[in-house]
């Protein structure tokens, strides 16, 4: 079969209408914390099982392209990410929101979104054998590397004293240590009860530290939740290409980012969008308006997310790995389907896996349409509606959507509970997203450390182990040079010492 | 969705309808709202049991061998029971989370979770599990994941014994990966290295698709997994033994410890329990739909193609069953350091 056979199977009625309705479900299942694009793609599996395999996959991966997208909706309107992979789309979505300027700053998210995610799905169509060799290099060390260069990066993040992010930092490292530790067997910090031993759960985290603080302040202030939009009721198609073209090189930066942070198992979109936003800022000139609604944050955030999509299938096609929560799911369909991955899925049975990433490619391009317009309603939605209603809805969405997590009421009281910290933390001018950042990278220094520790005693070479391979060097190097730029810019400014 | 489909397009608005009725977690919100103004469903009449959705909760995160086995179940309880499941996910603590509050869920029999061996046999003698391995009222044991001796295709080990020399001549060098501490993994590698009458380093992983990367990527130099892991990673690995009576069908060039000379049969077991004070009649009816999935050909078939052994554990088998589990397990979780 040549590449047109591909392109025209991907392109029948049926996989079109299937990538539609994928990616609308995906944007609204995205959009809504609480419901993950994990979860929407576990819940439609059984339905793949009568399609035909490429058909199915086609869905899937719909599905997840849309929820990774959806995210920026509420990040951007609520301040609250919709899916983990959002959260970097709060730090300058939202105080776009608040001055008026949703409208755009939804508009920029669903072409960068696009943009994003076609890059990752080219990677995974031309040069995925390759690049899934590179994601085999990622041992223990590298990934205990890889996790204390994200913390480096929190320093770089906010806009408050380097003090209160490394103090939020912290906070968010024990936090994830409550619970069984996989690795290691210890239960710490659970007061002896059975209901902290699966520790905190990072979406019941995301939704209490970002979306109540936001509630409370709705209650307490007199002001609307966000400014109406000067401009009309346009999509500001022409506002949002200057900001692409402004940032052409950050929009490629971030794709690559995005690419590779998918292609490593176990990192996933919220690293990826954490570090190419950590990367544009460090691009930019100093007092650009980062943090106070800069466009280009969200053009590096929701580009790199949406790559880790075509990113993460990567491993996932070629080894049989998952990049993501998410792809364990759709390995685990294509299991059901009969289908081996490995690299014949990229010769033997070619129609199905060339016929599902021009799929992907397909439903990309559908996202672009479809994301302008329900960007538009969601804008206007939320706009619209009193504040009298719009915040026993949100508070209502809050409960339902960490309850939907696990099926399980004991999110909820770790969501409201942390709700509060957050709001306090907020009060003393404290970010809440060093926390979330210590949350999700403590688990992946920890059991890199450990393993790390053991292979290198076993081995009988520690620092052999740790330091004497070319990419953990590569990733220290990249570690000092961070801690550099975070010192040297505290300077700067004066507020070295917080 | 047994019959079989020609059209996706004319299939789809049946299938958006179906997919609304299992959807599980709105379902259990709107359960949770019911139950906040104390509106309680009247008893149905168990005489007809099942009459509606059963929810299946899988201790697990979807897209692992628990989740793969129920959904392939799935479809059989329309065949089976008349009935639909709804496959929800409560995961956390290695399924500690979900099993330490199953006695707390409704006892009618539409509330079942999936249970796993030696999961629920070790977690109970580490300190605040929160349940007993008694507490969970086992209904059906239907298949277990054979535990496999897994390298790399590049590795120097081509089989079993040239893995076990070098392993003799230097002890703890070799590394082994596998998920979890105190798991079925480390189980297997304490069992082994004792028969075997050698000394490995065991790498703790989260989860199988750490452990595969590590072992692809030759972090570590082995890997206790299960038959699931071979057929999954394909020609990238060799399987080197497995722990079963005779070669699995999927796999027959992996012999079996049996015929390289170690007695060794274990794996994880997969079953379905039910809160302790359900009802006996419901309990024996669930272990009999079980029951009768299982001995389906074409669910065999499927099972068997995904890397799974069948085995077939009853109630009425329940009790002896489990003695010979645990007599199995405590010794190898006392060189772990667990106490009974």
């Amino acid at each position: 079969m040549t590449p047109v056979d591909f392109l025209l199977g991907a392109l029948s009625v049926n996989n079109l209408l299937l990538s539609l309705l994928g990616v609308a479900a995906g944007i609204v299942i995205g959009a809504l914390p609480g419901l993950t694009a994990t979860m929407a793609v576990a819940v439609l599996v059984p339905f793949t099982f009568g399609m035909n395999a490429a058909s199915g996959l086609i869905m899937l991966g719909a599905i997840y392209m849309g929820a990774i997208y959806g995210g920026s909706y509420s990040a951007i309107l609520l301040n609250t990410p919709g899916t983990p992979s959002a959260i970097a789309t709060t730090f300058e979505g939202y105080p776009m929101a608040k001055r008026g300027d949703g409208d755009l700053a939804l508009t920029l998210a669903c072409l960068v979104s696009v943009f994003g995610g076609l890059f990752g799905a080219f990677a995974l169509l031309l040069i995925a054998p390759p690049m899934a060799q590179f994601a085999l290099r990622f041992g223990p060390v590298e990934y205990f590397w890889f996790a204390v260069f994200g913390l480096t990066l929190i320093a770089s993040l906010g806009e408050e004293s380097m003090l209160k992010s490394l103090i939020g930092c912290c906070l968010g490292l024990l936090l994830a240590m409550i619970g069984l530790a996989e690795v290691g067997g210890d239960v710490r910090f659970t007061g002896g009860t059975s209901l902290l031993l699966g520790g905190i759960d990072i979406v019941a985290a995301l939704i209490g530290l970002y979306c109540v603080p936001v509630l409370i302040d709705l209650v307490a202030t007199p002001k609307p939740h966000l400014e109406t939009s000067k401009h009309g009721a346009g999509f500001r198609l022409h506002d949002a290409m200057g900001v692409i073209l402004r940032g052409k090189f950050n929009l490629m930066r971030s794709s690559v980012i995005g690419t590779i942070v998918g292609i490593l198992p176990g990192a996933g979109g919220s690293i990826a969008a954490i570090v190419a936003y950590a990367e544009a800022k460090r691009g930019a000139k100093e007092g650009d308006g980062w943090g106070h609604g800069n466009p280009q944050g969200i053009v590096a955030t929701e580009s790199a997310n949406n790559a880790t999509v075509g990113g993460g299938l990567i491993p996932t096609l070629v080894l049989g790995i998952p990049g993501t929560p998410v792809d364990a799911v759709i390995l685990g369909a294509l299991l059901v389907q009969g289908i081996r991955v490995g690299p014949s899925l990229f010769s033997e049975q070619s129609s199905v896996s060339y016929v599902f990433m021009y799929g992907l490619i397909i439903a990309t391009l559908i996202m672009l349409p479809v994301g302008l317009l329900l960007g538009r309603y969601a804008f206007k939605l939320i706009i619209s509606i009193p504040k009298e209603v719009l915040t026993p809805a949100v508070a209502f969405m809050t409960i339902l959507g960490s309850f939907a997590i696990n099926n399980d009421a004991n999110n909820v009281v770790q969501m409201v509970l942390l709700g509060g910290i957050g709001w306090v933390l907020g009060r003393f001018g404290f970010s809440v997203t060093p926390v979330v950042l210590g949350i999700i990278l403590e688990s992946i220094a920890e059991s890199g450390f450990v393993q790390a520790y053991i292979i290198g005693g076993a081995r009988g070479s520690l620092a052999g182990e740790f330091l004497g391979n070319p990419i953990s060097m590569v990733i220290i190097g990249l570690i000092i040079l961070s801690v550099v730029y975070a010192t040297i810019r505290g300077r700067k400014r004066g507020s070295v010492n917080g | 969705m047994e019959c079989h489909i020609t059209t996706e397009a004319a299939q789809l608005p049946r299938r958006l309808r179906a997919a609304h009725r299992t959807w599980p977690h709105l379902a259990g919100a709107v359960a949770l709202a019911a139950a906040c103004v104390g509106w309680v469903a009247p008893a149905t009449a168990q005489s007809k049991f099942p009459d509606h959705t059963i929810n299946y909760i899988i201790p697990f995160a979807p897209g692992g061998e628990s989740d793969i086995a129920a959904r392939l179940q799935e479809p059989f309880f329309k065949k089976y029971a008349g009935v639909t499941v709804a496959i929800q996910y409560r995961t956390g603590a290695g399924g500690a989370t979900a099993w330490a509050q199953l006695n707390n869920m409704e006892n009618t029999g539409y509330t079942i979770m999936g249970t796993n061996l030696p999961h629920i046999v070790l977690q109970p003698m580490q300190k605040g599990s929160g349940y007993d391995t008694d507490d969970l009222q086992n209904v059906y044991w239907f298949q277990y994941t054979p535990d496999a001796l897994i390298v790399p295709a590049a590795s120097p080990y081509k089989t079993l014994k040239e893995l076990v020399d070098y392993a003799k001549k230097n002890p703890a060098k070799l590394t082994v990966g596998g998920t979890g501490t105190a798991s079925g993994n480390q189980v297997a590698q304490v069992r082994f290295d004792k028969i075997a009458g050698i000394k490995t380093t065991y790498v703790p992983f989260k989860g199988t698709g750490a452990v595969n990367t590590a072992l692809l990527g030759h972090h570590v130099d082995a890997s206790w997994g299960y038959t699931t892991v071979r057929l999954g990673l394909g020609d990238q690995v060799r399987c080197l033994a497995v722990a079963m009576p005779a070669r699995h069908p999927a796999i027959p060039d992996c012999p079996t410890f049996k015929e390289l000379g170690y007695d060794m049969i274990g794996g994880v077991y997969r079953g379905v329990a039910v809160p302790k004070t359900t009802p006996k009649d419901i309990q024996e009816r669930l272990s009999t739909i079980l029951g009768q999935i299982n001995k389906d050909p074409e669910f065999i078939k499927q099972m068997e193609k995904a890397g799974f052994s069948m085995v077939d554990v009853d109630l009425a088998g329940m009790t002896a069953f489990m003695a010979k589990m645990k007599k199995e397990l405590v010794p190898a979780a006392q060189s772990l350091g667990l106490k009974p």
